[in-house]
């Protein structure tokens, strides 16, 4: 495929979207305004844990301006989670609270302040439970349980998967190291706060607007929730402004405004304060790990051991495929003949974590990278030539069976390792980093450094979160006579450009121009189901939907057209908003003209796409969570310059080549990667979710520290296309995979630049200190943690390794056939 | 959305109204110029006033005035434009960069310089919504009586947290405060108390009008300020050092310190030691260790208090080793810019 094959896709074009978001058109929940809207707010838990003696509501219900007050006794005794093995939720807390920011009752009133008044009239008798805020501290206390089920007293889940003898790998390698990492807690911290709008009508019938990436699943769980049949709930995704994970799960403000919208008649709608954000969270885990890894003088690895412990917070959620995501995906990046993971979700008493852009996988990348730093010093090798030596082999099989197809990160390195200056610098800087010769305490002694790190992630996840046997992406692409055409999609755009990207694959396909595409809004009610805006699934999933849909409509618009111009379809061809014979392009119809044609032959043009991932599982229990269509691939290199006196770390340039299989629109790609390099620069550097005295230590975007602008770096992006042949003319994902290696390559320039090793993020100013005061006093110069929690994982499930093993690129897509039903 | 508490808006024309305003309603009544702080802390419900008195509409507050060698700056002056006057630039270069590192761009064009100068104290125990604080147990700056911080304290430690006040400060600027007494002017130095609920000396319903500047003959003057980013953030450490030098010898000397107490902190020791000296890279090193004296951080702001105080004598030595011309210029980090 070359790229003049194309006509709109690998145009760096405006989101159809850019208009009203930049222009403030755009009308996000919170923005509804329907008649007679009621105002609703939450009551939340003062308490990290504690049971509920007594909720008295009489003193909030007298209060004029009151509609209505409920608590959980108003909703079905039903317990949810987003996955069917976590039901560990209520929407408004009945027996017991597990975190402070849990919710107890809500209040619908005429306004804001008076629903907040509200609030404070309402009493609530806890009966306290000791607070359990730490791993340890909940895996030291297994007599007082957060929940009853589990793997274990306040063991979430417990997993041990081996594939292959690691043992045996590690009595091969010459080198063999063992280290331990940390990787704080953050939070997504979207621009736009939750907001749902609920009207439940007179005919009985429910509509809720949300700001979620996963419409979908909130009318599957609403329907339990409610006891109300799905049939009779239509959940309409309002623009979503950002998700990166934090809007996946159902969430109480949603439910209690449906229920009181039943319960007073109106609409009811419940934005949530900045505060409420951060407990609601689901975001990055805090995750304590250990990695074992051997290796040859030659730098190859012979077998890795991975054990992590993630701390869960209060509920379920995605935690699950959270810890499988912590050890199934590093295998896909290098040759890893020998695998072994270890994982456990822990319940604290904090806010739940889940799924944040890389669900599950930054963590262990940290820990990967870093330690194949140390390796590569400790065997002296340059980190890049050895990183390039073990790239795994496209198109085969991981240890933990799982298929790679196209492979783009030899190139990726070779790219950010020439436009870094890398050969020049990192000899320089390292003769620099040595010298220590006397200097007065005013000046500062600044010390550059380079480092890099790889990584790799799906492009899209291979299973639904509920096991079925349908499609993950339904696209509807109607004709109408005016030469416009609407796209029906399930899917959300969270900012990421995915309704730009339907308008321009079926633009595309049809030879039109993107303005002329309509790109409906996800409705349950009206659009084909998209499972969701998750795991970088909706380019690569609703784009083949929109592709196959937008080829059976142009299938049956040229059958129309042939017949008129008396030539056969196959030498029709579209485009420039006409369709005709290439050599007698004069007699071309426009698109409009020819959608006339097709409407009177076929009747209505409406067709629909369907798509779902390869079937390729590896077969054995935990095999589900890992597969995914195609893997994306990054390289980075950062360049930054630390003060050692202050500790101080600014960021100079980051060069960063991503395997994007193919750019459908350059633009596009390159600000997803920026974004999510600007998102590991925080995590790197400062962003932490952390709490004292039980509480959220800085719940406010004042203090919780995210980086600006200012310390945003120069970022250098290159594309590198491979062309898969999984995705969408090629396409891969970029809206996770870039903010992988930012984190480690952070981590290794600092390294080389003051010779300290930070094993944990964020990486602060004091621990930089802290550091060299260590390496003054000839001390080991590492700060992290040292000791690991007293933990015994379960008998692993041992598989053969299927590493090496040649792989088909498609086993069997479901719904691929080409012509319609 | 977090909302506002009702509150009345007065809204007086001078500054005799305002005070005449502000002592009819006695305690309930709070003052209010660009509200970037005081509004959001209303929301949180630090201050619970039934009244705000406005001093935008007061146009006898704004503007800065060059005359002589000194300079006065009204109160309702915003931060911008102290920050880009040329005349503030060129003679007290210190307060046009504090005053220009104070929060963001936006910030700045609605935060006053009285504003800042009288900027209410902070602690990450306290610069919380009205719920958290309810969570963890009040503490005595509002609505409760012990110290979170402090725990066996009987007073209040929260930190003084204005970038202009510890520059003002230095530069041995004087504050007038007119109330229903009259007026009176004193030292900036004078107009802050140790106290993190009572940190200033001016009555509540006393305002402060105008900073007047002393002719800059001789002084030269810089601040440097300690925060997480190069934007919207309070100071966690802010160095505000002023000498006059007779020829390369130093004749009088000011270093206050700000955020690391609950009131700007001179460090008198070390301005002393530089007196009659000549600022070089010893005097410097000998003087920074002495400055760092003064600097009791506690754990209520961002970053760890030991490392605020580790690096107080650095940020100390940066700014004097600025003022001896020793250094080319501030790195946009280090300057927080």
């Amino acid at each position: 495929m070359s790229k003049n094959r194309f006509s709109v896709v690998g145009q760096p074009l405006p989101k159809i979207d850019a208009w009203g978001k930049v222009t403030g058109e755009t009308r996000y929940a919170d923005d509804l305004a329907l008649p007679r809207l009621a105002h609703g707010r939450l009551l939340r838990s003062a308490h990290a844990h504690a049971r509920i003696a007594c909720i008295d509501t009489s003193r909030a219900r007298a209060l004029p301006g009151v509609y209505a007050v409920i608590t959980g006794a108003d909703l079905p005794r039903v317990k949810f989670g987003i996955l069917p093995v976590s039901q560990d939720e209520e929407a408004l807390c009945t027996e017991k609270v597990r975190m402070v920011g849990d919710a107890i009752a809500a209040v619908a009133a005429v306004d804001e302040e008076t629903a907040e008044r509200a609030c404070r009239l309402i009493e609530v008798e806890y009966e306290p439970l000791p607070a359990l805020m730490s791993i340890q501290d909940s895996l030291a206390h297994p007599e007082i349980r957060i929940h009853e089920y589990g793997d274990g007293p306040n063991v979430h889940k417990n997993v041990a998967l081996q594939f292959g003898d690691v043992e045996a790998a590690f009595a091969r390698a010459d080198l063999v190291r063992e280290d331990v990492f940390h990787f704080e807690g953050n939070t997504h911290l979207p621009m736009e706060q939750h907001a749902a709008v609920a009207h439940w009508m007179a005919d009985g019938k429910l509509t809720l607007w949300s700001s979620t990436q996963t419409p979908h699943y909130v009318h599957r769980l609403l329907a339990k929730i409610l006891d109300v049949p799905a049939a009779h709930i239509r959940v309409v995704a309002a623009p979503v402004g950002g998700g990166f994970g934090g809007k996946l799960d159902p969430f109480a403000h949603e439910i209690a405004a449906c229920k009181l919208s039943q319960l007073t008649g109106r609409p009811v709608k419940i934005a949530c304060t900045r505060e409420e954000v951060f407990y609601i969270h689901r975001g990055r885990h805090p995750v304590l790990m250990w990695i074992k890894t051997g290796f040859t003088k030659q730098g190859d690895i012979t077998g890795c051991h991975l054990r992590t412990w993630l701390d869960g917070g209060a509920y379920g959620s995605y935690g699950v495929a959270s810890t499988f995501y912590t050890g199934v995906i590093n295998p896909v990046t290098y040759k890893m003949p020998v695998y072994k993971f270890e994982g456990a979700r822990v319940f604290t008493n904090r806010p739940p974590c889940g799924p944040k852009r890389g669900h599950g996988t930054p963590q262990p990348r940290f820990a990967l990278e870093c330690q194949l730093d140390k390796a590569a010093e400790q065997l002296g090798l340059d980190p890049a030539d050895m990183r390039r030596r073990i790239v795994a082999e496209p198109f085969t099989k991981t240890a933990n069976h799982l298929t790679v197809t196209t492979i783009g990160l030899e190139e990726c390195i070779d790219k950010v390792v020439e436009a870094s200056g890398w050969r020049d610098k990192r000899p320089r800087y390292q003769a620099a980093a040595a010298a220590q010769t006397p200097k007065p305490l005013w000046q500062p002694r600044l010390r550059k450094g380079v480092g890099i790190a790889c990584s790799a992630y799906m492009t899209g996840a291979g299973t639904a979160i509920y096991w079925n046997n349908m499609p993950h992406s339904g696209v509807v692409v109607r004709a109408d006579r005016s030469g416009g055409v609407t796209i029906l999609c399930g899917a959300t755009d969270i900012g990421q450009g995915s309704d730009s990207i339907l308008a321009y694959l079926v633009a595309e396909v049809l030879g039109i121009e993107p303005k002329d595409v309509h790109v409906h809004p996800a409705d349950t009610s009206l659009t084909p189901v998209d499972l969701g805006s998750y795991s970088s699934r909706v380019t690569l999933m609703c784009g083949q939907a929109a592709i196959q849909a937008g080829e059976r409509l142009k299938a049956a618009v040229f059958k129309a057209v042939a017949a008129k111009l008396g030539v056969d379809a196959s030498a029709l061809v579209a485009r420039e908003r006409k369709i005709g014979v290439a050599d007698d392009w004069d007699k071309a119809l426009t698109f409009a003209q020819a959608v006339e044609l097709g409407e009177a032959m076929h009747g209505v043009l409406a067709f629909p796409g369907s798509y779902a991932p390869p079937k390729r599982a590896g077969k054995y229990k935990g095999g589900g969570v890992g597969p995914s269509p195609c893997y994306s691939y990054s390289a980075c290199v950062v360049e930054l310059t630390v003060d050692e006196d202050t500790g101080t770390v600014v960021l100079d340039d980051v060069w960063i080549a991503h395997d994007i299989g193919r750019a459908l629109n350059p633009l596009l790609v390159e600000g997803q990667v920026e974004g999510s390099i600007y998102m590991g620069i925080g995590e790197a550097l400062m962003e932490e979710q952390v709490f004292r005295k039980h509480l959220h230590k800085t719940p406010s975007m004042l203090d919780y520290k995210s980086p600006t602008t200012l310390e945003t770096p120069e970022i250098h992006t290159y594309l590198v296309e491979t062309d898969d042949p999984e995705g969408p003319f090629g396409a891969k994902e970029a809206g996770q995979g870039p903010l992988l290696p930012v984190i480690p390559a952070i981590a290794n320039a600092i390294y080389q630049a003051v010779g300290v090793r930070i094993d944990e993020v964020p990486i602060t100013p004091d621990k930089i200190v802290k550091g060299l005061e260590l390496k003054r006093q000839g001390k080991p110069a590492r700060i992290g943690p040292d000791k690991l929690p007293l933990f015994t994982f379960k008998e692993p499930l041992v598989v053969d390794s299927a590493f090496g093993q040649p792989a088909e690129a498609i086993a069997v897509r479901p719904f691929a056939e080409e012509t319609p039903r | 959305m977090i909302r506002l508490p009702a509150f009345e808006y007065l809204k007086p024309r001078t500054v005799s109204d305002a005070v005449k305003f502000m002592s009819d309603r006695g305690p309930d009544a709070m003052l209010v110029a660009g509200g970037t702080d005081l509004y959001p802390n209303l929301k949180r419900r630090q201050f619970e006033p039934k009244a705000l008195v406005g001093l935008r509409g007061i146009r006898e507050l704004r503007g800065v005035r060059a005359s002589g060698g000194g300079a006065t700056i009204g109160s309702g002056t915003t931060l911008t434009q102290v920050a880009t006057h040329p005349a503030v630039a060129r003679r007290y270069p210190a307060l046009a960069t504090a005053a220009g590192l104070v929060s963001s761009p936006q910030l700045r064009n609605m935060g006053t310089l009285g504003g800042n100068v009288c900027v209410d104290t902070r602690c990450n125990y306290y610069n919380q919504t009205y719920d958290w604080r309810k969570a963890i147990g009040f503490c005595m700056k509002k609505d409760g009586d012990i110290c979170l911080v402090a725990p066996g304290s009987s007073r209040c430690w929260a930190v003084s947290s204005s970038d202009t006040a510890p520059v003002l400060w230095a530069l041995g600027a004087t504050a007038r405060l007119v109330g229903p007494g009259g007026e009176r002017t004193l030292p900036v130095a004078a107009l802050f108390r140790d106290d993190g609920i009572e940190y200033l000396a001016k009555r509540p319903d006393e305002i402060l009008t105008e900073i007047a500047l002393p002719p800059d003959d001789g002084w030269a003057s810089v601040y440097l300020k300690l925060r997480r980013r190069g934007s919207f953030d309070f100071p966690v450490l802010g160095v505000a050092a002023a000498v006059r030098r007779e020829g390369d010898i130093v004749r009088e000397a000011r270093i206050v310190l700000g955020a690391v107490a609950s009131q700007p902190r001179e460090a008198t020791a070390a301005a002393a030691a530089l007196v009659g000296q000549r600022l070089t890279s010893e005097t410097i090193t000998r003087v920074a260790e002495l400055a760092a004296g003064p600097s009791k951080p506690l754990d209520n702001t961002d970053f760890t208090h030991p490392y605020r105080k580790k690096v107080t004598r650095v940020y100390v030595a940066r700014a004097l080793a600025r003022l001896a011309g020793l250094d080319a210029g501030p790195s946009s980090y280090e300057a927080g810019a």
